[in-house]
């Protein structure tokens, strides 16, 4: 099980261990983290076409998303070791590999649940009527916000994401984010859906026509896990 | 002089326009310049010429559309910029700096990265002689481990960036960068050798498989032009 919950606080606080779990022989489980096991999808590498290539989906799932579960675990098991160790240094030496990996590993789960095949329910806004609502109020309207996340998406400078988010607290409003390389949205805000900047998620394909790309992924978007997201009905975070 | 760029933005249009980078082998970066505008440099070797190093589809692709890309972004930011200036706007202009970075260091950084490769069957490959190479083993150790170090930081690139052998023009010393996306070298360090580490660089050819990219491009590396560059630092 991917308890992403837990390393979703990990990455918030960035000091996460507590002192009295320092001791011998600790390890991942010990230190009451699960090892990151990558995800299966929820659908099939071909289910995105003509949008995403199957051969794009499955490099990016068995390769790129399980590249980033294993150096997660990797560091993990190298922070505990410091951390019983005693070893500050090590610790904080530690702690980019950890939001790099450990990002990915976030990030990349949370995109898979926000595709679906193009056509399906989950694609449709049908399935999204309060986050749609709330959109058309945010921006003045759906075609407003597109333009809007499209322009963002195409304005980052190097490898991110793109994201919808429902910002915490009592505001709670609407905002569009980018965050850079690996970097989670962290520290409260709720991601409704993101989109995966980066070469990999579209070269095989679209080569450097990322605003095809951008123009598709439209296409692909799951606005039912979208609205589950943004009524805070989603388990992700505790059961993905 | 093309590292030079992104320092002297007041004069800029001024001094591109001086500027005249001439085109004989072994100059600095071909960044050519006509009129005060950026231009795309031609290459001196055929798409095709790196293989099977570095796939034909790659290079045209890579140099036609991403370096065309990065010269039309550094145009219109410094057009912007120009005319924010001739209206006293600075606020505007400023607003443009990030824009000027990333595409004006886009073009140095592939301007420099073309002229620092080569066929394997013409210049590219082997190891650096004379000078050049006195130097790698006087700060590295050997040519062994400073390319090591080179695939190292390469590999340790999280997310999009270049690794580059620079020598530090204060110290006399040679050394590693890497740079975040398409920063560009600058400060007391002279770019010798660059490689790009962004996935268009390589994801035809190699897809996930970055390490291969990363030892097959020594094949490829053109000393002569590095030495070149060293001796002028
Ligand atoms: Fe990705
Ligand atoms: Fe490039």
């Amino acid at each position: 099980m991917v308890n992403i919950g837990t390393l979703w606080q990990y990455l918030a606080v960035q000091a996460p261990l507590h002192s009295s779990m320092s001791g011998d022989a600790l390890n991942l489980t010990k230190m009451g983290l699960t090892a990151y096991t990558l995800p299966a999808l929820p659908y099939a590498y071909d289910a995105l076409e003509p949008h995403i290539s199957a051969q794009i989906m499955e490099l990016h799932h068995s390769k790129h998303h399980q590249a980033y579960v294993a150096n997660l675990n990797k560091a993990l098991e190298s922070h505990v070791a410091a951390v019983a160790a005693s070893d500050v240094a090590s610790q904080i030496a530690l702690q980019q590999t950890i939001k790099f990996n450990g990002g990915g590993h976030i990030n990349h789960s949370l995109f898979w649940k926000n595709l679906a095949p193009a056509g399906s329910e989950e694609t449709s806004l049908e399935a999204a009527k309060g986050l749609v609502g709330a959109i058309e109020k945010t921006w003045g309207g759906f075609d407003e916000f597109k333009k809007a996340f499209s322009a963002a998406l195409l304005g980052l400078q190097g490898s991110g994401w793109g994201w919808l988010v429902k910002e915490g607290g009592n505001g709670a409003g609407l905002r569009i984010v980018t965050t850079k390389d690996q970097d989670p949205v962290v520290g409260g805000d709720e991601t409704i859906f993101g989109v995966d900047m980066w070469e990999h998620a579209y070269y095989l394909q679209y080569l450097n026509g990322k605003a095809a790309y951008v123009e598709n992924i439209w296409n692909v978007i799951n606005w039912k896990t979208a609205e589950e997201r943004f009524q805070g009905k989603s388990e992700e975070k505790t059961e993905l | 002089m093309s590292s030079t760029l992104l320092r002297t933005v007041p004069a800029l249009r001024g001094a591109l326009r001086a500027s005249g980078a001439p085109k004989a082998a072994g100059a600095m970066a071909s960044t050519s310049f006509v009129r005060g505008k950026a231009t795309l440099p031609d290459l001196s070797y055929d798409y095709g010429a790196l293989e099977p190093h570095i796939s034909g589809k790659i290079m045209e692709l890579h140099h036609t559309k991403h370096h065309q890309t990065y010269v039309n972004g550094l145009n219109s930011a410094l057009q912007t910029i120009a005319e924010a200036e001739s209206k006293g706007d600075y606020t505007k202009a400023a607003t443009v700096a990030p824009l000027l970075n990333f595409h004006g260091g886009g073009h140095i950084n592939h301007s420099l990265f073309w002229e620092n490769l080569a066929p394997a069957s013409r210049e590219g490959g082997g190891e650096p002689d004379g000078a050049l190479k006195k130097a790698i083993d006087t700060d590295f150790g050997s040519f062994d481990t400073f390319r090591k170090q080179m695939n190292t930081a390469l590999a340790g690139i999280q997310g999009s960036g270049w690794a580059w052998l620079v020598k530090d023009k204060s110290a006399g010393t040679l050394g590693l960068v890497t740079r975040a996306n398409q920063d560009p070298v600058s400060g007391p360090y002279v770019p010798l050798m660059g490689i790009d580490a962004w996935e268009h660089a390589y994801y035809l050819q190699y897809e996930n498989r970055k390490a291969e990219y990363f030892d097959a491009i020594w094949n490829v590396v053109n000393w002569k032009t590095v030495a070149s560059r060293f001796e002028k630092s």
